[in-house]
């Protein structure tokens, strides 16, 4: 038989605001236990808690970024449970009535655009952490009331490489709007889902499992393939899948039940008291609006419109607002797209990945770049030496007219020098003359890496060929 | 020793019978004394009685609980800081029922307080340690809260002035929450212009309160001095059973002193108020069992040495140990009324009906300008006469608890006593933010006995 799968996202996105969602604590990661903390966001008696705006301001930015309505009138409600790095002993969240909701985000599947869904998005606070040691638990509020939106997807994810893919697309927008960085290894973006299987075509949902503790898209996709796969045995077999919350395994590649106990909480929500309901009108809404930055897709679909680059390039350099940037600051000073374009997405990148910096910190700023592909532009250096001196710009920061300056790297074309070194060749390599007469053309090659090699890579690639077909025709 | 606070330390010593203190900030009034003797303002010089659920830096903030009978104040509540940038001294921390749940201070971990005027009965409650150190003469100032009556029954009960103000009048930073959308912070004085200098130093947007109001603050003082009132709405179909017949005849007598005062008297409809106690019930307990899930033991409070097995048993340890059985009673129940499948049905019915309540009201500010009802339907009780049946003590909160409800202000004035001399309170309510006009008229009610 062939089964549908049915797949829902709940992702939680850390927001990187100044202070946490009700007190004016610092956000901050990786700062000695307890170190920001307040008697509101320890829960001692008599706090309240205080709304940070700036936390609708984000929640409005993402809203806006993947096409939702947002909410006029907003509440907040209470989620009670018990838990050592929950100090309220209850979370604030949004419940019945979230700020965005009925939004969309497109994705690009096997070269066809998929919409899907975004059921809602609501603020709220995360709770500590608790860390498991032998000799007990010690619980870390630094991170308790730190603001977070959660996004839920509609059901309308049919395959775990969807969900790779949702979840990669809807980090560019989240980072491109500014309000998270989206590490999940951070813990700054987590992901939880839900899953069900049902035989082709029929329209009723089967029975879904929760899936939690994934900590990279990977996991997420792989624990969902081997969810489905678990579920179509189950279902194979004549059983029935129960519903459960399973954890995923990343040692054993499985996913595993949850203790039932720990399954089964009755949040018991309510509205929360302490907090007045928040209106948001249309002029808070343009403002946001009138703030965001052009979203992935606009950027992606402008750079192939604009630059005629292919979809493929124009997907790379739009894919993080800070290389799209890059990218386009460059041809601010040169106005090259594709040559910059590749040199962007193969040369760029790749020292950014070694130097391990943003594209927003690059040792080799826009312009510089720009600088040193115009000399590559107009011949006087070749590609071979470019690459060179990018290296060194690089690790100096000097620009390239000076490095090209003080280390002569100008390309040779001048006929008559290159002609003389190709005599000298020639007459050292006769056996290879022989075999090239013979027929065997793809040696011109070897010629061409041995003047390379003769110039230190300085001569001009054009004129050499010309000169190595001639003498050797 | 300034004369002031040795004759508050006598008292206290005097009336110490009375439990009407759980700390007596013997140490910090000479230091507050010293640091405050130069600031001018409208409490210069006067000590204030602070209810054991409003924070003090420094001193004990029990909650009348054995849950946080060690627990020292990390900060001070707003209402503290406006006390003492108004000259003000903090005296001490009165007695009251654990975490204000109770009519009768006699749910408190620090053993009940007695009525000044007959120590066989009770002061009313929670507020009964602030009403009767009034009454019993520590000191004509006291702050207290008043979620469903807290302020207002004490105050009926002891023979003293209690004002709740409206929802949002006064932050609640700094109290510990019993029910967020009821709690108010309320003077308890002798008289009724004490309460109205009091609750104009305490009145006030604060930023950390998000439901405090920023509606312009009254001049009170001067209110005092106008004559707004002319019309008196009065219930009447309330008042046809279940009312103490002493009672009846104190809240008759002063229908008929303000009639003679010229005042026009009103027969009012609140088609809905009979519905309060069974809204307030669920509303407080549910927004009770919510605040009160703090207290875990994990960062403060009590916490059993006994081994856990589990981080359930944990907590259940923690706070089986710390709570009384009235507070472990509301607990349950608001847990309860939140449960999945049982929210719409209580809950959520219940908002509906506080809306209703709230309408009532409005359509009686209509028709008059403030209305009249008694603060208590029964003359104090006896100690331990309802300790063992608390619908009879939930009952007696009626004519008080609607106005939570509706988040109106009310005070309670003294109507004189019943034949073995027990007082009674009538209580006047304004529409949102017209503390001036109740106080002005309770200020006539009090100069005309
Ligand atoms: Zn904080």
């Amino acid at each position: 038989m062939d089964w549908d799968i049915v797949i829902g996202l709940e992702v939680h996105v850390q927001l990187n605001t100044k202070t946490k969602a009700f007190c004016a604590c610092k956000v901050s990661y990786g700062d000695p236990p307890n170190t920001h903390v307040c008697p509101v966001c320890l829960g001692y008696p008599g706090s309240l808690p205080v709304l940070n705006r700036a936390v609708v301001d984000s929640a409005i930015k993402l809203g806006l970024a993947t096409h939702c309505r947002i909410r006029e009138y907003n509440t907040f409600a209470r989620k009670n449970y018990f838990y050592p790095d929950l100090p309220k002993g209850y979370q604030i969240s949004q419940y019945k009535d979230p700020i965005c909701y009925e939004g969309y985000v497109d994705i690009a599947v096997r070269g066809e655009q998929k919409r899907i869904g975004l059921t809602r998005i609501h603020i709220e606070e995360d709770a500590g952490k608790s860390m498991h040691g032998e000799d007990g638990t010690l619980v870390d509020l630094n991170r308790c009331g730190t603001p977070l939106l959660e996004i839920v997807s509609e059901p309308d994810i049919h395959a775990p490489e969807e969900a790779y893919t949702y979840l990669n697309t809807l980090k560019q927008i989240v980072r491109y709007t500014g309000i998270s960085d989206c590490n999940m290894e951070e813990g700054s973006m987590r992901c939880d889902a839900n899953i069900s299987i049902k035989p082709k075509g029929r329209k009723a949902l089967g029975t879904r499992t929760e899936l939690k503790n994934m900590n990279s898209f990977r996991n997420v996709e792989r624990a969902l393939k081997y969810e489905a796969e678990r579920q179509r045995k189950v279902l194979e077999s004549g059983a029935a899948v129960t519903q459960q919350t399973l954890l995923w395994d990343e040692q054993s590649n499985q996913t595993k039940a949850m203790r039932s106990k720990e399954d089964s909480h009755d949040y018991r929500y309510f509205p929360e008291p302490d907090l007045s309901p928040l209106r948001i009108d249309d002029a808070w809404i343009g403002r946001i609006r009138s703030s965001l930055p052009e979203l992935p897709d606009a950027r992606k679909k402008r750079f192939t419109e604009l630059y005629g680059l292919t979809e493929e390039d124009a997907a790379l350099l739009s894919s993080e607002k800070e290389i799209a940037d890059y990218f386009e600051n460059s041809l601010q000073t040169f106005n090259n797209p594709r040559l910059t374009g590749n040199w962007v997405k193969n040369e760029i990148l790749r020292i950014l990945s070694e130097s391990g910096k943003s594209a927003a910190e690059s040792p080799v700023t826009p312009a510089a770049l720009a600088g040193l592909l115009q000399f590559l532009h107009n011949n006087t250096i070749t590609p071979q030496t470019a690459k060179t001196v990018l290296d060194e710009m690089a690790a100096t920061g000097k620009a390239a007219a000076d490095i090209i300056r003080d280390k002569g790297l100008e390309q040779i074309s001048d006929s008559s020098e290159l002609e003389s070194l190709i005599e000298t060749i020639l007459k050292e390599n006769p056996a290879e003359c022989e075999r090239y007469r013979g027929g065997e053309t793809k040696l011109l090659a070897f010629f061409i890496g041995q003047v390379m090699r003769g110039t230190k890579g300085k001569a001009d690639q054009t004129l050499t060929r010309k000169i190595l077909e001639k003498k050797l025709g | 020793m300034p004369e002031t606070i040795r004759r508050f330390l006598d008292a206290c010593r005097e009336n110490k019978a009375l439990n009407t203190m759980i700390t007596v900030n013997e140490a910090g009034l000479r230091q507050e004394y010293a640091a405050q003797k130069s600031r001018k303002g409208l409490l210069s010089g006067k000590l204030i009685i602070i209810k054991d659920n409003i924070n003090v830096k420094g001193l004990p903030c029990s909650c009348g609980s054995r849950f946080l009978k060690d627990y020292i104040a990390p900060y001070d509540a707003h209402v503290i800081e406006r006390i003492r940038e108004a000259g003000g001294l903090i005296a001490g921390k009165a007695n009251m029922d654990e975490f204000a749940m109770g009519s009768s201070t006699e749910y408190s971990a620090f053993g009940p307080t007695l009525n000044p005027v007959n120590p066989e009965h009770v002061p009313g409650g929670s507020s009964g340690g602030s009403a009767a150190a009034v009454a019993a003469g520590l000191s004509d100032y006291a702050l207290g809260s008043d979620t469903g009556g807290s302020i207002r029954q004490p105050a009926s009960f002891c023979g003293v002035v209690g004002l709740k103000p409206t929802y949002g009048r006064v932050s609640r930073y700094g109290l510990t929450a019993f029910a967020s959308s009821l709690d108010q912070i309320g003077p308890l004085t002798r008289t009724v212009r004490q309460s109205a200098e009091l609750l104009q130093v305490i009145a006030g947007k604060d930023a950390r309160d998000a439901t405090s109001s920023d509606i312009p603050v009254d001049d009170y003082l001067s209110a005092l001095e106008r004559d707004e009132v002319q019309s008196i709405g009065v219930p009447f179909h309330l008042l046809q059973e279940g009312l103490d017949p002493e009672v009846k005849v104190r809240f008759d007598e002063t229908v008929a002193l303000l009639k003679k005062q010229g005042k026009q008297v009103l027969d009012v409809s609140l088609p809905h108020l009979k519905y309060s106690i069974a809204v307030y019930y669920i509303l407080a307990t549910a927004e009770a069992s919510s605040n009160l899930a703090r207290f875990d033991g994990i960062r403060y409070g009590a916490r059993q040495s006994r081994e856990a097995e589990s981080i359930n048993e944990f907590y259940s340890q923690n706070r089986e140990y710390g709570f009384g059985a009235e507070v472990k009673r509301r607990i349950m129940l608001g847990t309860y009324v939140l449960s999945s499948g049982y929210y719409d049905a209580y809950y959520a019915r219940a908002q509906k009906v506080r809306r209703l309540i709230h309408d009532d009201f409005q359509k009686a500010f209509r028709e008059a300008d403030v209305l009249l009802l008694p603060t208590c339907p029964v003359l104090p009780f006896k100690l331990g006469e309802h300790v063992d049946d608390p619908l009879a003590m939930y009952l007696s909160d009626i004519f008080t608890v609607s106005v939570n409800i509706a988040g109106i202000p009310g005070i309670s004035v003294p109507a004189g006593s019943s034949d073995t001399g027990l007082p009674v309170g009538v209580q006047i309510l304004g529409n949102l933010y017209q503390e001036g006009r109740i106080l002005q008229l309770g200020q006539t009610l009090e100069s005309l006995r």
